[in-house]
């Protein structure tokens, strides 16, 4: 089964990192993605730009209402996701300690079994 | 467990908005400082042990005014801290306060402490210094460093800034929209000078510099996060992204100096330019374009460009237009110059720019660019001329190193 890791964390706290500090951090990630990526399981992953960089599009009442920033205003932001193929939920919560293990940050991280999932075209 | 580095993070991500809030309690600067340093000292002791609080900002500011409040009161009264357990059971505490601090409070708290480091009496140089202690927090051997001046000079110029400030009347009072606009721009504008002091290091010194072209992108973050909507913010963070992109490229081996021309656009940084130009874009939907966006939109044709020939310099002499429209001033002819002379050619560029030579007799790029200018149209006697002056107008070795380089090509042709 396919499930999506979504990553929520205080973002000023992150972008308070050094420059050396995030650099570890993404080396770190990057250790547990190869493992992942080895063994088959990994699909897209995204880091996404601060929510500062956000626009959202609301619908309501059949008007198109562009907004500048996030959709919610929360303690903590969307700041990136994983794609990834596991057998149980056990599998994927391994996965996702993993990679919680991996960032020194506190944060959430919300595992979401996928409905529909089109790869689309594979971006460089 | 938690994790040391995150708790410096946490600490230094909750500064402004905690200081500002203890700023508005107690109304004195140094009773907020010395509160929120307070806080710190206990989340250090205190975090580890049990965890960190939802809200580090929330907790920080409470446990900050519950310990200015004790010094006060042992002051007056000698009487003792409470005991530690006290302090640490704060998570009813904690929710109820982050109710009665709203987000407009905040706002307007993180504002007034940038402002007040704008105090028009402050030359420019300690205005930067100031914020860079009050607000970023950074020590004075941090930013002595970036100064590149010895500690106990820093300290005297932060000691007689905050004088100023403390002397002078900080506004208190909730601010108009009028009011808040223009406090906006202040410091904004200053966030802009703490980038350049950054930027306009040589290369020797741009490894202690480069902190403060990173401070000034998280301070531009923080108060676009505050003003999610202002066009002029999105446009300023904009700037400073695709500049700061281009850091590594600026310098070679050497230190010599890397006109953008010659630039390796490989080292470019493309995630803060993609930051950049989605900025640029959001702001643009608003249509009222400010300096700031105009500027990184030229900057932006830039860092779009793979090759220096793909750069679009109809666009940006028009960008450079509009800019002398808003802000007139001789430098920003002098930068179109260089758009004119790439899209009309030298000669009208010169035509351009011999009328600011009075204006600008002091300034090293004018002559920089007049010498470029006159060495295409092959007036090499003219362009030796021009070049000596930028020479001796030089503000680094690697300026001066680079004009030197264009005459040596003069006397080799």
């Amino acid at each position: 089964m396919l499930y999506a890791i979504l990553c929520y964390n205080m973002e000023d706290v992150v972008g308070s990192w050094t420059k050396e500090e995030d650099d570890l951090v993404m080396e770190r990630l990057g250790a547990v993605q190869e493992k992942l990526a080895k063994s088959g399981k990994l699909g897209p992953v995204a880091r996404l730009l601060p929510t500062t960089a956000a626009t959202t599009l609301r619908k309501s009442g059949g008007e198109h209402l562009v907004i500048d920033g996030p959709f919610a205003e929360t303690k903590e932001q969307f700041l990136g996701f994983y794609v990834v193929d596991c057998a149980s939920l056990d599998e994927v919560l391994d996965i996702t300690r993993d990679l919680a293990e991996a960032n020194p940050g506190q944060g959430s991280y919300e595992i979401r079994p996928i409905g529909i999932f089109r790869p689309g075209s594979n971006f460089q | 467990m938690t994790d040391p580095s995150w708790i410096d993070a946490a600490l230094t991500a909750a500064r402004p908005q905690a200081v500002g809030a203890l700023l508005r309690y107690f109304r004195n600067l140094d009773i907020a400082e010395e509160a929120f340093q307070e806080a710190c000292l206990r989340a250090l002791k205190n975090w580890p042990k049990n965890g960190p609080p939802r809200d580090p900002t929330a907790w920080l500011i409470f446990v900050g005014r519950n310990s200015a409040i004790d010094t006060v009161r042992r002051q007056t009264k000698q009487q003792p801290l409470p005991p530690e357990e006290v302090l640490s059971d704060l998570e009813d505490a904690e929710s109820t306060i982050v109710e009665k601090i709203d987000s407009a409070d905040y706002r307007d708290d993180i504002l007034r402490l940038l402002f007040i480091c704008c105090h028009p009496d402050l030359p420019a140089t300690q205005q930067i210094a100031l914020a860079l202690r009050i607000v970023s927090g950074l020590s004075v051997r941090q930013i002595a460093r970036a100064f590149l001046v010895g500690e106990s000079a820093m300290e005297q110029r932060i000691t007689r800034a905050k004088g100023r400030v403390s002397s002078g009347e900080i506004p208190f009072e909730t601010p108009d929209a009028f009011e808040r606009a223009e406090r906006l721009a202040a410091v904004g504008a200053m966030v802009y000078l703490i980038f350049n002091e950054g930027y306009s290091a040589g290369s020797t010194e741009v490894e202690a510099r480069f902190p403060l072209c990173d401070e000034a992108i998280r301070l531009a973050r923080l108060l676009l996060r505050i003003f999610p909507t202002e066009p002029e913010i999105m446009g300023l963070t904009a700037l400073l992204l695709l500049q700061h992109a281009r850091a590594k490229a600026r310098f070679d081996a050497q230190g010599a100096v890397v006109l953008l021309d010659n630039q390796d656009r490989n080292l470019w940084n493309q995630t803060m330019i993609a930051e950049g130009l989605a900025l640029i874009d959001k702001a643009m939907r608003h249509r009222r374009p400010g300096p700031y966006l105009i500027q990184a939109a030229i900057a932006a044709l830039h860092a779009r460009a793979k090759r220096p020939e793909d750069t679009d310099w109809l666009e940006i002499d028009l960008l450079y237009a509009a800019l002398e429209q808003i802000t007139p001033s001789p430098v920003i002819t002098l930068n179109r110059s260089i758009a004119v002379a790439k899209v009309r050619g030298p000669e009208e560029a010169l035509i351009l720019i011999e009328p600011l030579e009075d204006r600008l007799s002091g300034y090293f790029h004018f002559f920089g660019v007049k010498g470029g200018l006159l060495m295409q149209l092959g007036r090499k006697q003219e362009a030796r001329v021009a070049f000596d002056r930028a020479i001796a107008l030089a503000n680094t070795p690697a300026e001066a190193a680079h004009i030197r380089m264009h005459l040596d090509r003069l006397s080799q042709n």
